[in-house]
């Protein structure tokens, strides 16, 4: 038996030479974790089983070590306008605490990287990159401050991040004990806010946020209290249902949700548009930002666009297979995996623009079995609000 | 469940048991490991002619794809239906319950022993 199709997590696209550790790699040791290469970075595949954590997230909560993302800071009182000018979206226009989903574009109007955005203060924001990316987006950012009064730092070394995602999150984190001092309480902090809140006195920035497509939350925190933030969420956890989660599940779930996933749906020669990001690129906006050009004359007539394929059966489409409209190719899948939730095999796929549309039949080429598929819409799953 | 010392193994990551002319074949709990949550396997018929080396089978997990290689060359003369239908068994007892096919052979092949195995495996 051999492994032909490495895992999607394993692709990286740009690791550094020597291999990197979380802060929390002692603990996955001690819990029996496979680990996978992520970006560089030795990270948890799975604890027990994908599927179990997988389910556990849609019904309980999961917590994942994700320590590997990208921190950088951008301070300064044109921090608004800076942001404005170096990514996709309007940065200036959200709220204090307010995140929000953003593109940071090249010139070509190409995606370098997706990225969360958090305005901690007037002045000051918290953008956190892919780790695969994080040198070419810190690299980015810092060019593109130039002639803005902004200090943007690369400040991910300092950070470790744990998600906690599921319908009882919240639970979980009202239970931990040593989480205090909430500048918003949780029960009031709404989907894609942030607080500042402490840990036995340490300062963390929680987001609700994540990559799941179900409630939950994202913890900053330094790196030397990390592990006992870890421990604690785990004994306030458990008797919830919290179990440790691994990327092989946060893969499968965030497939589900409809999320795009860089090196697989999002690479430098997409264009937002293609991907159903075109929302994400805030052209309204006044003055320039770096790919506006670009994205104002579009990708070339005919460039493919990103959709939703679900089949039958149990055998799925994966990343690179080839898609078939009669005896035409017309696409490839980027992401694919039998769905744990829904039980069939869902997959997203870029296809050209005249088989897009809803309920179009295609094939998948399966290692040389054809297997039926339609284009749906998504996301695949959507949790009850 | 065969004692894993009896069995053969191949670096394929297969396990072998041989019982008179018909052997028995899975794959070895570090290569389901590797694969985690396995989904769907596709055997071999029964009637099947295999040959050594050559790729028989698929078997999925959520995560990846491997491909089932004949350890031994024959005919297939039996297919473990229970893992098609429920392919956790590959997870769950891959030594026992999770078995995926029977081949009978004239000529066996040289295997891996378990300790060539392991220090293969690394573990």
């Amino acid at each position: 038996m051999s492994d032909e199709s490495p895992s999607s997590a394993s692709a990286a696209d740009s690791s550094p030479a020597s291999v990197r550790y979380s802060p929390l790699h002692s603990i996955h040791e001690q819990l029996g974790a496979a680990f996978t290469d992520f970006a560089g970075w030795m990270m948890p595949v799975r604890y027990s089983s994908d599927l179990a954590e997988h389910h556990a997230v849609r019904t309980a909560a999961g917590i994942f070590d994700i320590s590997h993302m990208a921190e950088i800071h951008v301070r300064g009182a044109d921090a608004g306008a800076y942001l404005d000018f170096a990514l996709a979206g309007k940065l200036s226009g959200i709220a204090l605490a307010q995140a929000k989903y953003s593109l940071l574009l090249n010139e070509a109007g190409g995606i370098i990287d997706d990225l969360v955005t958090y305005r901690l203060a007037d002045d000051h924001f918290l953008v956190v990159a892919n780790a695969g990316n994080r040198f070419a987006a810190a690299t980015a950012l810092a060019e593109r401050a130039k002639g803005f009064d902004v200090t943007v730092t690369d400040e991910s070394d300092d950070y470790a991040l744990i998600a906690v995602q599921g319908p009882v999150s919240r639970a979980i984190l009202e239970a931990t004990a040593g989480l205090s001092d909430f500048a918003t309480p949780l029960d009031e902090l709404k989907y894609y806010r942030e607080t500042a809140a402490t840990f036995n006195g340490t300062d963390l920035i929680i987001g609700r946020t994540g990559y799941t497509g179900e409630d939950g939350f994202e913890l900053y925190i330094q790196v030397d209290a990390a592990a006992a933030l870890w421990a604690a969420l785990t004994v306030a956890g458990s008797p919830l249902g919290l179990v440790p989660a691994g990327l092989a599940c946060r893969d499968t779930l965030r497939l589900e949700a409809g999320m795009p996933l860089y090196g697989h749906e999002l690479s430098l020669s997409t264009f937002p548009v293609q991907a159903g990001l075109g929302r994400v690129v805030a052209l309204s906006k006044e003055g320039d930002f770096v790919g506006r050009t670009a994205i104002e004359a579009g990708p070339d007539a005919g460039a493919r666009v990103l959709v939703g394929l679900s089949a039958e059966g149990r055998r799925a489409g994966r990343a690179d297979y080839p898609l078939f409209h009669g005896d035409k190719e017309v696409g490839v899948i980027t992401s694919g995996a039998l769905s744990p939730t829904l039980g069939h095999p869902i997959a997203m796929a870029y296809v050209d623009p005249d088989v897009s549309e809803v309920g179009t039949e295609l094939h998948i080429d399966v290692r040389g079995s054809r297997i039926a598929a339609s284009v749906v819409s998504l996301p695949f799953y959507k949790r009850e609000a | 469940m065969a004692e894993k010392s009896e069995l053969q193994y191949t670096a394929e990551h297969e396990w072998v048991l041989v019982d008179g002319n018909v052997a028995t074949v899975g794959i070895t709990d570090f290569a389901a490991g590797k694969l985690g949550d396995i989904v769907f396997v596709d055997l071999p018929k029964v009637g099947d002619t295999v040959t050594e080396g050559k790729i028989v089978g698929e078997i999925e997990s959520t995560k990846s794809v491997g491909e089932l290689f004949a350890p031994v060359a024959g005919t297939v003369v039996e297919s473990n239906d229970a893992v098609a239908d429920s392919p956790e068994l590959v997870n769950s007892d891959p030594f026992g319950e999770g078995w995926l096919v029977k081949i009978e052979f004239s000529e066996l092949p040289s295997m891996l022993s378990l300790d060539e195995y392991t220090a293969l495996t690394g573990e």
